[in-house]
């Protein structure tokens, strides 16, 4: 037997040996992957719906909305619908904030159907550890101040940090990132109060 | 000393892959930043080396040279996404905290130095010994500095323990609010490093002064 025939072989060999090792674990662990991810979701979007009465899965009706829309940011937005019986409750907003200190931020906006802010959390940023990441919830309260929050309190000019003469919280060290942020809740905000009955009549899109 | 000992001290520390060979830095000094994280990606590293030692020198005698890395490196990538595989379902918050450095293990260095070095010349218990010693000897570094880095940059100890164990968010020990923000930061790992390295030659200076009356100071075994 030459030696490229024979070198192949034994690639081949260790080649198959490997992908079924993989394709064991993959089968063993497949079912508990996906249990995880789903309850990391639920996890992550519950408390953004603080104070809300609703009885449907939060991740059981969602729209997809690939760029380019007119949500904040370039990376696909979610929005998951939130209903109490038939009734829609609120819907959350997965949308990126474009202008922070170091590449897109996810935020989570939950808008009840008046239109009132009932949490933001932060689901993903590369902001400066020790400065920009007093958005994230287990770092600062700094994101408990929306809640409650609308485009009529305060005024849409008035969404802003206190440095700009709006009525928001800076953090210490750092304007550029509660700027974004604050700039994506606002907007998001208006893109409801637009469309308001288009997003709970959208058609779902299944992820 | 025996060869077997000889490879223990030199896995854990004569020849510590992070301390000495200095392979490895950039998960060492990215996911350094708490107790928790290190701890995790050394035990990930650790399952890797040792898998794949154990792998390599079961195949080495069918192995023809010229083809050896490729086959190294397949068996290397394979172990790391059962890892990966294995963490996302028993430890899922302990995978999103380390994010692409589980995946990365596959290319770290000490891995492959350790299947071309080792075990492609020595038997399976050897293999397997030396696989283990060296994991250890990088899973304790990054231990002692995810240690020291969460100690002064967060003021805390042992937090967020529940993303490898499960069960209910943990505190762990905290000894004040904030941290010092410098040792967080990518430069503070390299300091903390250098501290680490610093401490292990003083340590290592000491004892060969007293040992060797003005024996010349060792560096690294070459």
């Amino acid at each position: 037997m030459n030696s490229a025939l024979r070198n192949g072989l034994t690639l081949a060999v260790i080649a198959g040996i490997c992908t079924s090792l993989v394709a064991g674990t993959f089968y063993v662990t497949q079912q508990r992957i996906e249990e995880n991810r789903q309850a990391w979701l639920e996890r992550s979007l519950k408390p953004a719906l603080a104070g809300l009465m609703y009885d449907s899965d939060v991740t059981e009706s969602v729209v997809v909305l690939e760029p380019p829309h007119a949500l904040p940011g370039n990376e696909r937005a979610l929005i998951y619908r939130v209903y109490s019986g038939s009734e829609p409750v609120a819907a959350l907003f997965v949308v990126s904030a474009r202008d922070g200190y170091s590449g897109p931020i996810r935020v989570l906006v939950g808008i009840d159907l008046d239109g009132r802010v009932s949490g933001v959390r932060i689901l993903e940023h590369r902001e400066t550890p020790g400065l920009g990441d007093g958005i994230e919830h287990d770092k600062s309260d700094w994101d408990r101040q929306f809640t409650g929050r609308s485009l009529r309190d305060p005024e849409t000019g008035d969404w802003a940090i206190r440095r700009d003469g709006g009525v928001f919280d800076q953090l210490s060290g750092a304007s550029v990132t509660p700027r974004a942020v604050i700039t994506a809740v606002r907007d998001t905000l208006i893109w409801f109060e637009a469309n308001r009955e288009q997003v709970f009549a959208m058609q779902e899109t299944g992820l | 000393m025996t060869p077997r000992r000889e490879r223990i001290v030199d896995g854990l520390w004569r020849d510590n892959p992070g301390l000495v060979q200095l392979l490895g830095l950039c998960p060492l000094l990215a996911v350094s930043g708490t107790f928790v994280n290190g701890l995790g990606l050394g035990i990930a590293t650790l399952l890797v080396v040792c898998a794949t030692s154990v792998l390599v020198s079961m195949t080495r005698r069918f192995l023809n040279p010229d083809i050896r890395i490729p086959i190294y490196v397949l068996i290397i990538a394979s172990l790391v996404t059962c890892v990966e595989l294995l963490f996302e379902a028993y430890a899922p918050g302990l995978d999103r905290a380390l994010g692409i450095f589980v995946p990365l293990i596959a290319a770290n260095c000490v891995i492959l130095a350790r299947a071309e070095v080792y075990a492609s010349q020595h038997g399976l218990v050897d293999s397997l010994l030396d696989g283990l010693m060296t994991g250890l000897g990088f899973a304790l570094l990054l231990i002692v500095l995810g240690l020291f880095r969460e100690l002064l940059g967060h003021g805390t100890l042992f937090a967020n323990m529940h993303l490898l164990f499960g069960g209910e968010p943990v505190a762990g020990l905290r000894f004040r609010v904030g941290g010092w923000l410098l040792v967080m930061v990518p430069p503070g790992a390299f300091f903390s490093l250098g501290l680490a390295i610093a401490f292990k030659t003083a340590l290592d200076h000491r004892r060969n002064q007293r040992e060797g009356g003005r024996a010349p100071l060792r560096s690294g075994r070459s």
